[in-house]
C-alpha cells in the first residue's frame, strides 16, 4: 500500500484527496501550513489555511488569490479524506494538517514550536500514526531559554540604549518573529519604529485582532527618529544598510534561534543577540515525538537525518522526507522571513 | 573563575579596543595579584598544558549529557568549538547528590585556584581520578564559565586581544608607561602575585636587565612603492626567510627573543657564544637563517633546528645557523631606537662589519651572489639592495625567488625604531606568489566566527580523472562568498566523514602559494607554502583546473635551486 502522503515534483501530495500541503509550485488545491515564504508560494488555484492566518496569507498571495479557511479543530472533507488544521504555535494562524483516511492518521506540522507566545494560538498536540516534523534546530545544543527572560533581556537592553541616547536596532524576521517581539517590548521605555515590510505584517496581525503596542511606520527619509530613545524593528536584510543612517547612533541586536551559536553572533559582527526563535529546540521536538503517539516519523527541515538516525536508535521508524529545493538550514540569509534560512 | 570568564566574555563581544583596555583594567583591579599573574599568562598566549584528552572529555560530557557519542560530534561540526559544544549540551544545573560535600560559591573559586586543582593538579591523575575532577568542576560553573574552563582545560584558551593592549591596560592601571611594562612581560615568565607586583613596580626590576625590545613590523606593501616618494629616502634589504629574532647582550648574558617573544636562548648555542664577544649592552634585531659558508638552507631546516630542545653536536654540523641584523637597538647600554635609521645603520656596521652574503644554492649557479663562498662566522649585518630608482628595484625584487628570499624590505631612512605595526615607515614588498587554479574536494565547518559555516577547504588538482589533494587553505574569500560557497557545499556533499565532507568536484579556487616541495602530507606528493585562496574561478569548468603535472613542473623549476627539500612545514615568523 502506498503512503497517504508523499513528496512529488509538485510538493508533498495527498493522492486519494488530490491536494498538496505546502507546494513549491503552482496546483490546484494548496492546504497552506503557514504564510512564511518558503511554505507559501503564490500561483495556486484555491488556498486553504487556518481562519486565523488568512490576512496574512492574504498580504502575501496577493488580493486575487483564492483563500479558503478552517476553524482550528474543524474537520473538512476532501475527495473523502478527513483533512483538520490545528495551532502550531508558529505565528499567527499557523497550522499542523491532520491527514486521516480508512483508519491512518498523519501530522504534517509545517514550522512549529512549543513556547508560549502571545501573538498566537499555542501549539496543540495531535495524536497520529505518522508524524511528520521540521528539524530545523534538531540538535541537542538548541536548547531556548524562557521567553519572558529573553523579553526582560531585550527591555533592559533597550533601557540602557535609551538612557545613552543609543537608537536600538532589533533586527528580526518580518513575519511572526516581529509582532512577537513587539507585543514583548515595554512600550513605557520609549516609541517603537517598524520598517515598511515588518509594518505591513504588524497590520494584518492587527486585522485579526491581535494586541500590539503602538508602532509607527519610520518615515521616509527624515533624519533623527526617536530622539535616540526609540527601537526599531527591521528586517535583518536591513543591518550594514544606509537606511539605518537616519537613526543616528544605533546599537544594533539580533533575535533569533541561532543567536545560541558564539560564532553566529560574530560573524554577523552583533555586540548582542538575543536567543528568540519560532521554532521548537531540541527538548520540546522530543517531546512533540512522544505526544504525537506516533509509530513513525518523517523528518523534513533541517537536521533530518541526525534526528532521524537518532529516533531509529530510540526504536521509531523514523526516515528523512526528502523534499527537494529545501536545502539544510544555513546560517547566514538575511532574506528569508524565517529562521530556517539559517543563522 | 567568575572575572575572569567575565573578561573573557567581555573581550568576546566587543571590537573597541577601548572597551576592550576597560575590560582589562576591571579585571586586573578585581582580582588578587596571583590571579592577575595567571590571567595575563592566558592572555599572553603561553603555551597551554592539555590536561584532559579532547576525546575523553567528549565521551564524559555525552555521558552527562545524555547523548550518544556521535550526535555529539555532529554538534560539534555545527558549532566548531568543542568547548562551547560540551558547554551546550551539558545539563545546565546538575541534580545534586545527597552526599555532596559543600561547595564554594562559584565567585569564591579563583583562577588560579582553578587553573591548580582542576588543570594542572590533573597532570599525572589516573583518567578515574580526572573524570572526577571534571565532573565536580561543572557543578561548580554556571554554563558561560564552562565555556572558557574547558578551553583552559584542553589547552586552548586564546583571546583575542594583544599584547599591546594588554600592557596599555596595566600601563593606565600602574602608571608606568606602556613600553616598560611591554618590555618587562618579554623579559620575564609571570606565574606568581611576586611576578605580578614586579611588573608594576615603579622600581628598576631584575627582569629588566634581559628584557628585549617590543619589535618593529612592517606592513605589507599591497600598491607599487612609486607612491612612497623618492627612492633615495628609503634603504631597501632582502626580506630574508628565516625567523625574526632580537639578540640582547648584557651584563648579566646573551638572550635570544622571537617575535613571539618567546625565548630561543638554548636552541641556538653558536650565535650565544658569538654574541658574548659584543660589548655588554647590545641589542641587535635581525634575522635567524641556517646557511652553511656555500649556501643557503630552506627554512623548513631551520625550523626543525629550532623546534628541537636539545641541540645535539650532529644537529649543529648538519644545520648550522647565522645571524643576520638588521639593526642595532641599543649599544653600550644607550637606547637607541629613537635616532633616525640612517644613525643607527652607521653604528651597527661599526659593531657587525661583515654583510651576509650567500648564493642560495651550492657550488654556485651563476647567481648574482656569485660563486664563492660567503665568509665564516655568526653574525652579520643584513647588506643594502642598491637601486637608483624604483624601476631598478622593482628588477632586483624580481630575482627574489631565485634568491631564496622572500622580497624585498622598505625602511624609511629617517625612521625610529617604533613599536608595534604602525604603518608608514616599514614596509615588507614580497615577491608575486605562484598561482594555480584549484578544485575544492573537501570542506569542513570553521571555527570562531565561522563556526558553522564550511570554510576549511581542502584543494586539489587533476590527476588523469581523479582529483588529488594538494593544499589545505582557510581564508582569501568574502564573508558574502563564505556562504554562499557554504550553500554550495552542503548541497554537492557526496559523502561524509564526521566533520569532514567530500564534495563533488564543482567549485574552482584560484590558489596562490610561496613555493613549492615534495611532501607526502597530500595525496599529490607535493606541498605549497603558504596557501590561501585568492578568489573564487566561477568563470571556470573544474575540468579547467590545474593538473599534478602542471606542479610537477612547478616544482622542476624550484628544483633548480634548492637542492634540499622540505620537510615539515612549520609556521614562522616573518617580520
Ligand atoms: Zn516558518
Ligand atoms: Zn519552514
Amino acid at each position: 500500500m502506498s503512503d497517504l502522503l508523499a513528496v512529488t515534483p509538485n510538493g508533498l501530495y495527498c493522492a486519494a484527496g488530490d491536494f498538496y500541503i505546502d507546494p513549491w509550485r503552482r496546483v490546484q488545491r494548496a492546504v497552506i501550513t503557514h504564510a512564511h515564504a518558503d511554505h507559501a508560494r503564490p500561483g495556486s488555484d484555491r488556498y486553504l489555511c487556518a481562519a486565523p492566518g488568512k490576512h496574512v496569507l492574504r498580504t502575501r498571495m496577493g488580493s486575487t488569490a483564492v483563500i479558503d479557511t478552517l476553524r482550528y479543530g474543524e474537520p473538512t472533507t476532501m475527495s473523502g479524506v478527513e483533512v483538520s488544521l490545528h495551532p502550531a504555535g508558529h505565528l499567527l494562524g499557523a497550522a499542523q494538517v491532520r491527514v486521516s483516511h480508512r483508519g491512518e492518521t498523519w501530522v504534517v506540522t509545517g514550522d512549529y514550536k512549543l513556547q508560549a507566545d502571545p501573538t498566537c494560538e499555542p501549539f496543540e498536540p495531535v495524536r497520529c500514526d505518522v508524524f511528520v516534523t521540521e528539524s530545523t534546530f534538531g540538535l541537542p545544543v538548541y536548547r531556548w531559554p524562557e521567553p519572558a527572560a529573553v523579553a526582560a533581556e531585550i527591555n533592559a537592553w533597550w533601557q540602557a540604549n535609551a538612557a545613552a541616547g543609543r537608537t536600538s536596532v532589533l533586527l528580526a524576521y518580518a513575519l511572526g518573529k516581529a509582532q512577537r517581539l513587539a507585543a514583548l517590548l515595554e512600550p513605557t521605555i520609549g516609541p517603537i519604529y517598524a520598517h515598511g515590510a515588518v509594518m505591513k505584517l504588524v497590520e494584518a496581525y492587527r486585522a485579526s485582532g491581535v494586541r500590539l503596542p503602538p508602532i509607527d511606520r519610520v518615515p521616509p527619509r527624515s533624519r533623527r527618529v526617536g530622539g535616540g530613545k526609540g527601537l526599531v524593528i527591521a528586517p535583518p536584510s536591513a543591518a550594514g544598510t544606509s537606511w539605518l543612517g537616519r537613526f543616528g547612533e544605533t546599537a544594533t541586536a539580533m533575535a533569533s534561534g541561532w543567536m545560541l551559536l558564539r560564532g553566529v553572533r560574530r560573524r554577523r559582527a552583533l555586540a548582542k543577540g538575543f536567543i528568540l526563535s519560532d521554532h521548537v529546540d531540541y527538548p520540546d521536538l522530543m517531546r512533540a515525538v512522544e505526544l504525537s503517539g506516533a509509530s513513525r516519523v518523517l523528518v523534513t527541515h533541517g537536521f533530518s537525518d541526525v534526528v532521524a538516525r537518532l529516533l531509529r536508535e530510540r526504536g521509531l521508524a523514523a526516515d528523512v522526507l526528502q523534499t527537494r529545493f529545501v536545502g539544510e538550514a544555513t546560517p547566514d540569509d538575511t532574506d528569508s522571513d524565517d529562521d530556517e534560512a539559517g543563522p | 573563575m567568575r572575572h575572569f570568564s567575565e573578561l573573557y566574555w567581555r573581550l568576546d563581544g566587543t571590537t573597541s579596543t577601548n572597551e576592550k583596555v576597560a575590560a582589562l583594567k576591571d579585571y586586573f583591579a578585581a582580582v588578587p595579584p596571583e590571579d592577575a599573574a595567571c590571567g595575563l599568562t592566558v592572555l599572553c598566549g603561553a603555551k597551554q598544558l592539555r590536561a584532559v584528552p579532547m576525546k575523553l572529555l567528549r565521551e564524559w560530557a555525552a555521558e552527562a549529557a545524555g547523548l550518544p557519542l556521535w550526535l555529539l560530534e555532529e554538534c560539534y561540526a555545527h558549532v566548531g568549538d568543542l568547548a562551547e559544544t560540551l558547554a551546550l549540551v551539558l545539563p545546565e544545573t546538575f541534580p545534586t547528590e545527597p552526599q555532596a560535600f559543600e561547595q564554594p560559591a562559584a565567585d569564591s573559586f579563583s583562577l588560579s585556584q582553578c587553573l591548580a586543582e582542576t588543570v594542572r593538579g590533573l597532570k599525572g591523575r589516573s583518567d578515574v581520578e580526572k573524570r572526577q575532577v571534571v565532573e565536580a568542576t561543572w557543578r561548580r560553573l554556571a554554563p558561560r564559565e564552562r565555556i572558557v574552563w574547558h578551553k583552559l582545560l584542553t589547552g586552548g584558551c586564546r583571546v583575542g586581544v594583544s599584547r599591546t593592549l594588554v600592557a596599555r591596560a596595566l600601563s593606565e592601571l600602574s602608571g608606568l608607561e606602556p613600553a616598560v611594562i611591554a618590555e618587562r612581560m618579554m623579559a620575564a615568565t609571570i606565574e606568581t602575585a611576586e611576578d605580578f607586583q614586579q611588573l608594576l613596580s615603579p622600581e628598576p626590576t631584575a627582569a629588566d636587565g634581559l628584557r628585549p625590545y617590543p619589535f618593529f613590523l612592517a606592513s605589507p606593501l599591497e600598491a607599487e612603492p612609486d607612491a612612497l616618494g623618492e627612492v633615495t629616502d628609503w634603504q631597501a634589504e632582502w626580506k630574508w626567510d628565516g625567523m625574526r629574532a632580537q639578540v640582547v647582550r648584557r651584563a648579566a648574558g646573551v638572550t635570544i627573543w622571537s617575535r613571539g617573544e618567546e625565548r630561543m636562548t638554548d636552541a641556538f648555542p653558536e650565535i650565544v657564544a658569538a654574541a658574548e664577544q659584543l660589548p655588554p649592552g647590545t641589542v641587535l634585531d635581525g634575522e635567524l637563517l641556517a646557511a652553511r659558508p656555500e649556501c643557503l638552507l630552506p627554512f623548513a631546516m631551520l625550523s626543525r633546528r629550532a623546534s628541537r630542545k636539545r641541540v645535539t653536536k650532529k644537529l649543529l654540523a648538519d644545520i648550522p645557523a647565522v645571524f643576520v641584523a638588521y639593526d642595532l637597538l641599543e649599544t653600550a647600554g644607550a637606547d637607541l631606537r629613537a635616532l633616525p635609521l640612517s644613525q643607527r645603520r652607521h653604528q651597527l656596521l661599526d659593531l657587525l662589519p661583515v654583510a651576509f652574503d650567500r648564493p642560495p644554492e651550492p657550488r654556485g649557479g651563476g647567481t648574482a651572489a656569485g660563486d664563492c663562498p660567503g665568509p665564516e662566522g655568526q653574525l652579520f649585518h643584513s647588506p643594502l639592495v642598491v637601486g637608483r630608482s624604483w624601476e631598478e628595484l622593482r628588477q632586483l625584487r624580481a630575482e627574489a625567488r631565485r634568491r631564496g628570499v622572500e622580497g624585498l624590505m622598505l625602511k624609511r631612512l629617517g625612521s625610529p625604531y617604533a613599536h608595534g605595526r604602525p604603518r608608514g615607515d616599514w614596509w615588507k614588498w614580497k615577491i608575486e606568489p605562484l598561482e594555480i587554479d584549484a578544485v575544492l574536494h573537501y570542506a569542513q565547518a570553521g571555527h570562531g566566527r565561522r563556526a558553522g559555516l564550511h570554510t576549511d577547504y581542502t584543494l586539489g588538482v587533476w590527476d588523469g580523472d581523479e582529483l588529488v589533494t594538494v593544499a589545505k587553505a582557510y581564508s582569501g574569500l568574502s564573508d558574502k562568498e563564505l556562504v554562499e560557497v557554504d550553500k554550495i557545499i552542503r548541497a554537492t556533499t557526496v559523502q561524509r566523514h564526521g566533520p569532514v565532507r567530500v564534495v563533488e568536484p564543482t567549485l574552482v579556487f584560484q590558489l596562490a602559494f610561496e613555493n613549492v616541495s615534495r611532501s607526502t602530507r597530500h595525496k599529490s606528493g607535493i606541498a605549497v607554502r603558504f596557501p590561501r585562496i585568492q578568489r573564487w574561478r566561477r568563470d571556470k569548468q573544474p575540468r579547467d583546473a590545474a593538473t599534478l603535472a602542471d606542479l610537477e613542473a612547478l616544482l622542476a623549476q624550484a628544483a633548480g635551486r634548492a637542492h634540499h627539500e622540505g620537510t615539515k612545514d612549520t609556521k614562522k615568523s616573518s617580520s
